[in-house]
């Protein structure tokens, strides 16, 4: 049946109306005109008929109704279906054409809306196949760049600006896992992994240093810079890293910008102690045996004196016996020493002098009420420095002169000297304390700088430069200064600038998009939980009641990185309680005494998922008894926790709203998850992160994007009431 | 006058032949074995030359140099290290420190002998 309109009913009724209107008013103005028996024939005439009258009325207003109904349909119906039609095809992936109906127009209206969704369908299959064409390529050039990185025998780490991890070898993992001060399987996972820091490693001033060195020679147009250090790690390996810098695609005549670095990596712990070995040995062979051999030489000489008093003569013999046995043992001990034939120096780098100037003066500048100017810098000057720690001894001197010998104004000095580059650190000797009288001692004292504390002596310093360093005096000006003889290195800035084109030896695999992470800029409350990184973490207990002696005895945890769950990232430790496992909690954890005997106790294990949780933002199912398990062993281990932390039973409840529950079992079932090794720390943990990610678009439905914004409607849900 | 030279070396093998060589040109000889020794005997002795090692307990040589050139009394004092410290910078320190001359082990005896008489004849 068709359905009523109400349109065609207002319709009819005003024509009805009109019609009525109009037969009153004519009616009105003839009876108005005749006499008074017009009138009586008119009343008798039409008087009896008006039924007919108001029947023909009725039979025009139904017609007229038909007739607008059909006009309707024809004129405004049929554009309006075509809207919806039109709106739903808008809308959806619905493909389908549209029946035409209505007018010409509208028909024609239709053939055209037709036409250009036969248009925008050919587009969209073109577009699909572009995307997957560039989706295949880009996953041929990360195979690619995936077999090439496994192959490589060095690590290869690659970071943004901030530090972040963007890119990893397996051989870095391995290399990370050594210098992992972490119990058991679970080593290395707390420093490598991808959003993570590679400040837990490395000095961050050591990179801050290179990273500006080598921005300084990307602005002076150095095609392939790049800059190498040694650091010793906290667990106290000697790692050597040569860093490169990652570029940013050229625009126009603009300098490539630097949107990161890659970091190759060696761990020469083992080669630098064989070689500190042998050097120390050669040093020992070379000078006693100088000792020992002129000994012997004036032993001999004077044995030549024809005068000579037997008593003397003896003495003289005595002498070379000795200094022959004491040559030919050490001879035996070099033997026995096996000394490899490793040559492993420390490494210096080419640097233009006038660089190492500024750098020094803008280092010694950030010491309070302490001023540096250049003077006299030969600025062809090309060295050979380990600049980093040569920056520091600078820093440390300027510091001292300031403390102890109250200098407000240094001035740098660079000169050639006899085969040698002559850095000087000069002043104007305080006419109140005697500069003289307390610098003997400095070469030899640990270097501190800056409140840092380096076992770094001047001395060392000078040896890892092959060269000398003494404290002097101008005969003339009275001008005090410490002096530096440090090795040169060729001018050598014109070869890396000539003839290489940019850009051109850029592998194909840097088109990968790492660089984009911007979270890290943004402070944590503001910051978008899709770009964030999260810790997804759970603990096995001996009970419910952490406060009152129930211990954890396991701990797992995954990480989600840039919104993606990184699954290879684990965390899985189980941890040895110190007391029994009730039995009746075996059958919910599976976890038994011997599982956990001989495992490596809470205050091992904790410092370790400290360092991996570092810089992300914690998350549990039912959290609050997760970190207090957690708080109640700050004392112990003294660590403390205070990462944000986020809640997926919480957050479910602020998602689903009208659910009955919100255990983990009944999420995962309304999300499809299939939870594999349900119960142990690490499924659990698993399950939370899949629920955890399928929440975070459904939040951004109801307007929460944020972690400050997710926090605060957690908040405010039920269950935040909960304390345990 | 005689005069008198200081040797100073933590190496009792090379004092006997020094001593020897230095009192046969008729020098008086002071032995430090030393650095702090050697400090204290030329303050109180005043010897008109003085013969250094370089690597010596309590102070270096390069320390002895440095505190003898500081004294108004030692300015001109001729100074000839003696050490098996070979490498150029540590020579080029030594000088720099104020000594006058610098001989690596071993060294001729008779060019020590030479090189002393020529010292002592400049400073006289």
């Amino acid at each position: 049946m068709r359905r009523f309109d109400k349109r065609v009913a207002i319709g009819v009724a005003i024509i009805g109306v009109i019609c009525l209107l109009w037969l009153g008013a004519t009616g009105g103005l003839i009876w108005s005109t005749l006499d008074e028996n017009g009138r009586t024939i008119l009343k008798d005439t039409v008087g009896e008929r008006i039924v007919l009258l108001l029947g023909m009325w009725g039979v025009s207003l139904f017609a007229v109704g038909s007739a607008l109904r059909w006009l309707v349909a024809y004129f405004m119906t049929a554009p309006a279906r075509l809207a919806e039609e039109a709106q739903v095809l808008l809308g959806t992936d619905v493909k389908r054409q549209l029946v035409p109906s209505g007018s010409i127009e509208n028909r024609r209206l239709t053939d055209l809306f037709n036409q250009l969704v036969q248009q925008r369908e050919a587009l969209r299959n073109e577009m699909d196949e572009r995307v997957a064409e560039a989706a295949h390529n880009t996953e041929q050039e990360k195979n690619r760049l995936a077999a090439l990185m496994s192959e490589l025998t060095k690590s290869v780490v690659v970071c943004n600006l901030d530090g972040r991890i963007l890119l990893y070898n397996n051989r870095a993992r391995m290399q990370f896992r050594k210098l992992s001060q972490a119990p058991g399987a679970i080593g290395g996972t707390e420093l490598i992994g991808l959003g993570r820091s590679v400040y837990g490693v490395f000095d961050r001033k050591l990179v801050a240093h290179a990273l500006e060195n080598i921005q300084h020679r990307l602005q002076r147009g150095a095609a392939a810079p790049s800059a190498q250090f040694i650091t010793t790690t906290p667990s106290g390996q000697l790692l050597r890293a040569q860093m490169a810098p990652v570029r940013s695609p050229q625009e126009g005549n603009e300098p490539a910008k630097m949107t990161g670095f890659v970091l190759m990596l060696d761990n020469i712990t083992r080669e630098f102690e064989a070689q500190a070995r042998q050097d120390s040995i050669l040093h020992t062979l070379t000078e006693r045996s100088r000792a020992a051999l002129a000994n012997m030489q004036a032993a001999l000489d004077v044995l030549e004196y024809p005068d000579l008093e037997p008593d003397m003569h003896e003495r003289l013999l005595k002498v070379l016996r000795e200094e022959t046995e004491g040559l030919g043992t050490r001879l035996r001990e070099i033997k026995s020493s096996a000394v490899d034939g490793t040559v492993l120096r420390w490494p210096l780098e080419d640097m233009l002098g006038a660089d190492l100037v500024a750098a020094a003066i803008r280092r010694i500048e950030t010491i309070d009420n302490l001023s540096a100017v250049a003077n006299q810098v030969d600025d062809s000057l090309w060295l050979k420095v380990e600049s980093f720690s040569l920056l520091q001894a600078l820093s440390y001197l300027a510091e001292r002169l300031k403390q102890e010998c109250v200098i407000t104004t240094l001035q740098l000095r660079l000169g050639m000297g006899d085969g040698r580059a002559q850095l000087d650190l000069c002043w104007q000797p305080s006419a109140d304390k005697a500069t003289t009288e307390v610098i003997p001692g400095w070469e030899t004292d640990p270097m501190r700088s800056g409140g840092e504390d380096t076992s770094l002596t001047i001395q060392d310093v000078v040896e890892r430069h092959g060269g000398a360093f003494w404290f002097g005096r101008e005969s003339e000006g009275g001008t005090v200064f410490f002096r530096f003889l440090l090795p040169l290195a060729a001018p050598q800035e014109h070869l890396e600038t000539a003839s290489v084109v940019r850009n051109e030896s850029r592998p194909e695999y840097y088109d990968f998009d790492l660089f984009q992470s911007s979270a890290q800029t943004r402070s944590l409350e503001d910051s978008k939980l899709s770009e964030l990184s999260f810790t997804v973490f759970d603990t096995e207990t001996t009970g419910l009641d952490p406060a009152n002696g129930d211990e954890i005895i396991q701990i797992a945890a995954v990480r989600i990185v840039n919104g993606k769950l990184l699954r290879h990232e684990s965390f899985d430790q189980f941890v040895d309680p110190k007391r029994n496992i009730p039995a009746h909690t075996i059958p919910i954890h599976g976890i038994t005494p011997d599982m956990v005997k001989g495992q490596p106790t809470i205050d091992k294990v904790l410092p370790a998922f400290h360092q991996f949780t570092q810089d992300t933002v914690l998350v549990a199912h039912n959290a609050a008894f997760d970190m207090r398990c957690l708080q109640v062993k700050e004392k112990v281990t003294g660590l403390v926790f205070d990462n944000p932390v986020m809640d997926t039973l919480l957050l479910s409840a602020v998602v689903h709203p009208n659910q009955e529950s919100h255990r983990l079992e009944a999420i995962t079932e309304r999300f499809n998850i299939n939870i594999l090794g349900r119960h142990t720390a690490l499924g659990d943990a698993m399950a939370t992160a899949e629920v955890f990610l399928r929440l975070i678009p459904l939040l951004a439905e109801k307007g929460i994007f944020t972690l400050g914004q997710a926090r605060e409607a957690a908040q405010k849900t039920y269950y935040a009431r909960l304390k345990y | 006058m005689t005069k008198t030279v200081l040797i100073a070396d933590d190496e009792p093998n090379i004092l006997i032949s020094l001593e020897f060589l230095m009192k046969r040109e008729g020098y008086r000889v002071l032995l430090a074995h030393d650095g702090q020794e050697a400090c204290d005997l030329i303050m109180t002795e005043r010897p008109d030359l003085l013969l250094l090692d370089v690597m010596m307990p309590k102070k270096t040589g390069f320390d002895v140099c440095h505190e003898v050139r500081a004294h108004v009394d030692f300015k001109n004092t001729p100074i000839l290290l003696l050490t098996a410290k070979g490498r150029d910078t540590d020579v080029a320190k030594g000088l720099a420190m104020g000594a006058n001359a610098y001989m690596i082990k071993p060294f001729s005896t008779k060019e020590l002998v030479q090189k002393v008489r020529e010292m002592l004849g400049a400073a006289a």
